[in-house]
């Protein structure tokens, strides 16, 4: 029973109490960069979660192996091997959302979200729970993607996920908001209104005995 | 002529931090006081020169020449992550009062993306290796000027009364953000 619930906590803090991108501010650079659009969100964090997934497996696994001298070394290469994957079958499958992430694939290999996780968690934990650990935190970047994208795109083109439900002439988009301006005031607003709404929530468990 | 255009363009135009987001984990964590920011920047600067040419040379003559191009990004990290190490190494030697003080910055370059994403970068735009360099040194110079404005701000900030939700790094990103809109103001100054 204890082993059940402990797995399901792994799972769940990387979506809320550890959420990396709100909490831990990691992995700004692709949270930033590509959610100009719900899709694009959407993606990346699929991207992200494939690679998270996997590195933290390989890591767990080698960790008896590998020297604790070289293992950041060898947990980037590691990475950036996954990363190649992801980026060969992103280029196959889907080439238009390949197109819009440029660069920003490749770039996963920088993300420190993922060596976070190998450096944290994967390299001191059982294989099944550096799987957890990582699903959970891929999941939690993956759906903050999605908010941080849906916000830019409501606002700032009046679609979401590429369907467009607010006429031009009822609703003049604010273009800064898919512009990189509006990438740093929608994500600095989102952390901001979450920390007030859990003081708020603070305040009043404090104040029930 | 061209080459005044790249660095221009990499410095100020499209600004590393503030319009490609490469480089924020340091541009948040490193700007809190205005002389680590300057010596962080001379750090990174330098690492991005050095990055420039060699990932160049790689390029070129490795991953064209032997056509493993799949290899770009795994011998990328390998190649930026040595060159840090090395890096600290020969200043460790040659200037102790230097390696002080941009010392413990040094490990820290290696996941800047910024880095990663000047040599990804210069590939995509099929740069030639002087045109490299002056890209390199440009993305240097426009993250040390973001970074150093940024701790200017936020030395600033210290005394100034933010809503207790906002403060820390919720107000550094909107400080960040108008920072961005204001280099914006740039965007009609070259058309490159």
């Amino acid at each position: 029973m204890a082993v059940s619930k402990s797995v399901l906590e792994e799972f769940t803090k990387g979506l809320w109490s550890e959420n990396p991108v709100i909490k831990a501010l990691l992995g700004l650079c692709p949270t930033l960069a590509v959610t100009n659009s719900a899709l694009n969100g959407l993606s990346m964090g699929l991207a992200t979660t494939f690679v998270l997934i996997s590195s933290s497996t390989i890591v767990s696994i080698i960790k008896r192996v590998v020297p604790a001298q070289v293992r950041i070394p060898t947990f980037i290469v590691i990475i950036a091997g996954f990363v190649t994957v992801a980026d060969i079958f992103l280029k196959a499958q889907f080439p238009p959302i390949s197109k819009s992430l440029g660069p920003y694939v490749p770039l996963i290999v920088v993300n420190c979200l993922i060596l976070g996780r190998s450096e944290i968690f994967a390299s001191k934990h059982s294989v099944g729970m550096s799987i957890i650990d990582a699903l959970g935190m891929g999941v939690g970047f993956s759906g903050t993607l999605v908010v941080l994208g849906s916000i830019r795109e409501i606002l700032g083109s009046g679609s979401l996920f590429n369907f467009k439900f607010l006429a031009e002439s009822l609703f003049t988009p604010w273009v800064v908001m898919v512009l990189p301006a509006g990438a740093f005031l929608t994500l600095g607003f989102l952390i901001g209104m979450i920390n007030f709404i859990s003081s708020r929530k603070g305040s009043k468990g404090r104040a029930q005995p | 002529m061209k080459l005044l255009m790249i660095f221009i363009s990499a410095a100020i135009v499209n600004n590393f931090v503030l319009t490609y987001f490469l480089g924020i984990c340091p541009f948040l964590g490193v700007s809190r006081r205005l002389d680590t920011a300057v010596n962080m920047g001379f750090a990174t600067t330098f690492v991005m020169t050095l990055t420039a040419a060699i990932t160049w040379l790689i390029h070129k003559y490795i991953l064209v020449a032997f056509n493993v191009p799949f290899l770009e990004y795994v011998t990328f990290i390998i190649a930026i992550s040595s060159l840090v190490q090395f890096v600290e190494m020969f200043i460790r030697k040659m200037s102790p009062p230097l390696y002080r003080s941009l010392g413990i910055f040094l490990p820290l370059i290696t996941t800047n993306c910024a880095i990663l994403g000047l040599a990804l970068f210069a590939v995509l735009r099929e740069y030639t290796f002087l045109e490299s360099i002056f890209f390199g040194v440009g993305a240097g110079v426009g993250f040390t000027i973001a970074l150093v404005i940024m701790a200017g701000i936020r030395e600033e900030l210290e005394f100034a009364d933010v809503p207790q939700s906002l403060q820390g790094a919720p107000m550094t990103l909107l400080v960040a953000g108008m920072l961005a809109l204001a280099f914006m103001g740039f965007a009609g100054l070259l058309s490159v």
